[in-house]
């Protein structure tokens, strides 16, 4: 058909043609690239879930086009390195850097991530991201039997899967914390959810500019806006209630940064992250680690719910997602950030019976002074827990942690800094491992049966008889 | 009067002249000897064996002996984190051989790496893997004082490896290695050969 259209038409007419339609073809795609809106007709396969947001941005991972498997394990270590080290990876990579598991790595290469979580490969990808077959232990584990007979006859693709044993985060998980704590009953007697200190660690936090806002409670007469701010009553009534006009937080504080000579810049009436960042480094950094912020943390428009793969109520389907998302600009109520603003986006099964759970009536009770202080379960409870973090090598103070995949998927890395805060360790496992139960919102009862706890216990009976005379 | 000025003026030279070309040629003398490899692998190794033993005994004797054992104030846990406890001397050797593996990858002019390892290890993974791992963790164990040297091939690059013996220095050594509920030998005694350091410096053939 080509040869009769060129015998018709003459070559030149058909070599005229091809390079017109080459050209519109290269221009379309050069519109799809730098546009961003299109870029998947670039990508070689779907992304996964942690990564899927990011689909507009090659350059977020591919930050060199030739740069292969070094690049791309750099920009891994960028965003995840700080869980990639102990005490939170059992298998950090410098453990296998040792050139004798020269032989090991030849079977698999642990010390690049992409060896077990390859991008755009959906098919093969399972639960957090896994792109090796669920035996991958047996490489460097084929003897584990010897080293632990009760494990004789298990098959390797359960090691991760029965609930047992994570690759990277066994913190819960490992012989004696199991031993230590196996006896623990389902509630514990005491609580030890962990309070907020901010203000009185303010002295130990460098980047804190205390001299500039002391902690004075502030009035109205002692805002600091300019003239030509726009301020409606609203927000300035929300401002005097919150805990920055109590703190002595002004307005220039988020609306204005602060150069290194100390000089304040122009007013902005919608500051971003950098406002909230002058305070709150640690916190406005793991929120762009997390799915919440990490395309901001990207040079990126803001997550939009309508964008998520989670269930997401319509009606904020195209809300911008930043600090004041979830905080809500001026008032900053820590309590309507902790349950309201989750379940106003937010609309999965999980998330829907919250509000049926017992959680939900111990919080309840705690804001109608009811319940003890500490005694509520939020969703931030649970999802962005107060922890006390390494903010340095040198210092380590509690912050709420902001990045809610740190604590979550594998669900056993919730244990120890939230179901042990008042649940016992047995009763944890089992509920996070009851799938119904998960579902739910915990209403119900979990199995007091766990198998590892009783692999445990025998492990210590084991040691306590050889020690006997 | 004039002659003598001028012998003055040539010696006041000529002194000079030897000096200026003394330092220079001390300093290229110190120059060639920074960057000249007069090391061999086996005394490099022999001096990084020295530093590593001598940090971690002045470790397990100074800290974790006297506060744990002694003056009993303080654990020492593999579980330090948890326990709010020491870090064995074991552990403090390890993340000391962890962090040369990331700081030398960083400097490929500085490569070595170096591990410990038993024929009797409570974590089997610090087992001897290869051939030269095993023969000399056998040696050093069987002739005491002696230390092991071979070349091997690990993953296409050839090492001179170097095996020492590792020794209880303090009772706390083999009371650990003894009570520790993995451990596959429990009479170790102070003095006893409890493992060794293998030490790998990559060579060209």
């Amino acid at each position: 058909m080509i040869i009769a259209f060129a015998k018709e038409q003459g070559i030149a007419t058909v070599w005229l043609l091809w390079i017109l339609v080459s050209c519109v073809l290269c221009a379309s795609l050069a519109v799809a690239f730098y546009s961003k809106d299109n870029r998947v007709v670039f990508m070689p396969g779907p992304l996964s879930a942690g990564h899927h947001q990011l689909g507009d941005s090659c350059e977020s991972c591919h930050s060199d086009a030739f740069g292969g498997g070094p690049v791309l394990q750099t920009l891994c270590i960028d965003c995840h390195g700080d869980d990639r080290k102990k005490p939170f990876d059992s298998h950090p990579i410098a453990k296998f850097k040792d050139p004798r598991n020269a032989a090991r790595l030849e079977k698999i290469n642990v010390t690049l991530c992409l060896s077990c979580h390859t991008e755009h490969r959906p098919e093969i990808t399972a639960k957090n991201g896994l792109t090796q077959p669920l035996d991958v232990c047996f490489h460097c584990h084929e003897d584990i039997a010897e080293e632990r007979p009760s494990h004789d006859g298990m098959a390797f693709v359960d090691c991760t899967t029965s609930g047992c044993h994570n690759y990277h985060d066994n913190r819960a998980l490992y012989t004696d914390f199991l031993v230590k704590h196996m006896d623990q009953p389902h509630y514990l007697p005491e609580l030890t959810v962990i309070e907020r200190e901010f203000v009185s660690v303010i002295d130990q936090i460098v980047e804190y500019p205390v001299d500039r806002y002391p902690l004075n409670e502030l009035t109205v007469d002692d805002s600091d806006e300019p003239t030509t701010a726009t301020l409606d009553e609203a927000s300035m009534s929300d401002w005097l209630a919150s805990s920055h006009a109590k703190a002595g937080v002004n307005c220039s504080a988020c609306h204005q940064t602060v150069n290194a000579e100390g000089e304040l810049s122009a007013w902005n009436d919608k500051p971003g992250l950098d406002g909230c960042s002058s305070c709150h480094s640690v916190e406005v950094k793991d929120f762009g680690k997390g799915k919440h912020g990490m395309r901001l943390a990207e040079g990126l428009d803001p997550l939009n719910p309508i964008n998520a793969q989670l269930p997401m109520h319509t009606d904020n389907a195209h809300e911008a997602l930043t600090c004041n998302s979830c905080h809500g600009a001026h008032l900053y109520d820590v309590q309507t950030a902790a349950v309201d603003s989750c379940l106003g986006c937010h609309a999965d099964e999980h998330s829907l019976a919250y509000k049926s759970s017992s959680h939900f009536g111990l919080w309840q009770a705690e804001l109608d002074g009811v319940g003890e202080p500490l005694s509520g379960v939020s969703c931030a409870t649970c999802h962005m827990p107060r922890v006390n973090k390494d903010v340095s090598d040198w210092l380590s103070r509690v912050v709420v942690e902001h990045n809610q995949s740190r604590y979550f998927s594998p669900n056993s890395k919730m244990i120890r800094p939230v179901c042990q805060s008042c649940h016992g360790l047995p009763f944890s496992i089992s509920a996070l491992s009851d799938p119904t139960l998960v579902t739910n919102n915990f209403q119900g009862t979990p199995n007091p049966h766990v198998e590892s706890v009783d692999l445990a216990r025998k492990d210590a009976q084991r040691h306590a008889e050889k020690k006997s005379p | 009067m004039k002659l003598n000025a001028l012998l003055n003026v040539k010696s006041l030279v000529g002194v000079s002249v030897l000096g200026l070309g003394s330092a220079f040629a001390l300093t290229a003398w110190s120059q060639d000897a920074g960057e000249t490899p007069s090391i061999t692998p086996r005394s490099m190794a022999d001096a990084l064996h020295m530093v590593m033993d001598s940090d971690r005994a002045v470790y397990t004797r100074r800290i974790v002996n006297r506060l744990a054992a002694k003056d009993k104030v303080i654990t020492a846990s593999e579980h330090f984190e948890d326990e709010k406890a020491l870090v064995l001397p074991a552990q403090m050797f390890r993340f000391g051989a962890e962090m040369v593996a990331e700081r030398a990858e960083a400097n490929p002019d500085v490569n070595f790496s170096y591990s410990l390892q038993s024929i009797w290890p409570i974590n089997k993974q610090n087992a001897p893997q290869t051939e030269a791992e095993k023969a000399g963790l056998q040696f050093v164990a069987d002739n005491k004082g002696q230390n092991y040297y071979a070349n091997e091939e690990l993953g296409g690059v050839n090492y001179f490896t170097a095996v020492y013996a590792d020794t209880a220095v303090a009772p706390v050594c083999a009371s650990c290695h003894n009570d520790h509920k993995d451990s596959p030998r429990t009479d170790f005694k102070i003095g006893d050969v409890m493992g060794g350091v293998v030490i790998r410096i990559p060579i060209e053939q």
